[in-house]
């Protein structure tokens, strides 16, 4: 009765610190990671290519990436710390995001090394079931960690990324070009997602404010899809321009676009559209009283 | 608060200084409607420029006023709203429709000038 009360508690307390007894089955970990550290390696690059991980990297990268990151794996187990395996998993990421890996890659590899390293350490101990079993105890929680460090440096890193392409696209945003006098011209290009239509509204309402704008051609033709939202943004603009005085003008509306619109029913009564935008902008000229005239005819012989 | 209306030519002025109440626009709304008639104007201007925000109450007086004064035979013109308002309005479906806008003051007379010369031109055309 008194032992099995004694048991978990002893083994809980292994689990949550790493004591003496746990640090000294580490390091005999780390020794056996070390003496088969060519065998193991070989092992988990070729089931890193056996399970199709890592498709976009060839097999001399995957194997230089594998050495890496054994060896820092082997010192995150050796050493307790994780900063170092973090600063890798940050710089890892950063250099294979580009090439298109994706996160279950990263976690599949993670896992394999993880799987490979476990069936050695049961092949070397399958004689003693005990020792084995408190191997076990040591390497999980650690081995565990390692490869959440891992996948989250991975997601972070990409987020990162998500995050400072955003930002570029924002500041390529769109700009209000004055063509005439009263006559502003707003091209869009991309995509159009609820903040950007925010911004680009107000950024065309100051425009119309600062120039002392009549007439808006907004130009469409970079717009590559539409939905129902899109189309309402572009309702509103209209909308929001008309309040200050302005005209509006959509200028470049695609057939595809054109479909879209009628097909989900979006109601562009209020809006002035014309095929591309040198129409539109003959159009807003119109409006303006201007008459564009060739001053001389061009002559043939030159 | 009172809104002041100005004449000036054939045209009623109310320029708006301050945040109204919604009785002050009802008074608003009836001083310009009886005195479209009283001073013959043909156009009407409200500028509210001063105007930082803007309610669906507000928005529907304006369009009254605009509506009203026109079966009194003058044409109303907002002036003034700013970007920030009108961004605003248009989020919550206050658009004014049928309600002739323009920019600011001097582009609202421009406006009913154009108008009125329209109109006076329709009617040689039709007497023609």
């Amino acid at each position: 009765m008194r032992k099995a009360a004694v048991a978990p508690a002893k083994q809980q307390e292994g689990q949550s610190v790493i004591g003496p007894h746990t640090a000294a089955l580490l390091r005999e970990l780390v020794s056996h990671l070390r003496e088969n550290r060519t065998q193991l390696r070989q092992e988990w690059a070729r089931r890193i290519t056996e399970a199709r991980l890592l498709t976009a990297m060839s097999t001399e990268e995957i194997f230089a990436e594998a050495t890496s990151v054994y060896d820092n794996y082997v010192e995150a187990l050796e050493t307790g710390t994780f900063e170092a395996l973090q600063a890798y998993a940050r710089n890892l990421s950063e250099r294979i995001i580009p090439r298109g890996v994706e996160t279950h890659e990263v976690v599949g590899i993670v896992l394999l090394l993880r799987d490979v390293l476990a069936r050695s350490l049961f092949a070397k101990y399958q004689h003693d079931f005990a020792l084995l079993n408190r191997i076990l105890d040591a390497y999980e929680p650690a081995a565990n960690r390692i490869a959440t460090t891992v996948a989250v440096g991975f997601v972070q890193e990409r987020e990162r990324t998500i995050r400072e392409q955003q930002e570029a696209i924002r500041e390529l945003s769109t700009p209000v070009l004055q063509v005439r006098d009263r006559l502003l011209i707003l091209p869009i290009i991309g995509v159009i997602d609820p903040q950007r239509a925010r911004q680009l509204t107000e950024q065309l309402l100051r425009g119309i404010r600062a120039n002392r704008a009549k007439v808006v051609v907004i130009d469409i033709t970079g717009v590559a899809a539409m939905d129902s939202n899109v189309a309402n943004h572009l309702v509103q603009t209209v909308e929001a321009s008309r309040l200050l005085g302005a005209t509006s003008i959509v200028t470049g509306l695609s057939p595809e676009i054109a479909q879209t619109l009628v097909n989900i029913g979006v109601d562009l009564s209020k809006m002035t559209t014309v095929g591309d935008l040198q129409g539109g902008i003959e159009q807003a000229e119109r409006l303006l009283g201007y008459k564009v005239a060739i001053a001389a005819p061009a002559t043939q012989d030159e | 608060m009172e809104v002041p209306i100005l004449k000036q030519g054939p045209y009623l002025i109310a320029s708006i200084q301050s945040a109204l109440n919604d009785a002050d626009l009802r008074f608003l709304r009836d001083n310009l409607v009886e005195r479209v008639g009283k001073m013959r104007a043909r156009g009407v201007i409200v500028d509210v420029t001063a105007l930082d925000v803007m309610d669906s109450y507000a928005s529907r007086t304006l369009r009254d006023i605009a509506h009203m004064t026109r079966l009194r035979g003058a044409e109303t013109v907002i002036v003034g709203i700013q970007p920030e308002v009108a961004f605003a309005m248009v989020q919550l479906g206050l658009t004014l429709e049928g309600v002739a806008t323009a920019l600011d003051l001097e582009e609202g007379l421009e406006f009913l000038t154009r108008k009125a010369r329209a109109a006076a031109r329709e009617t040689a055309e039709r007497a023609s």
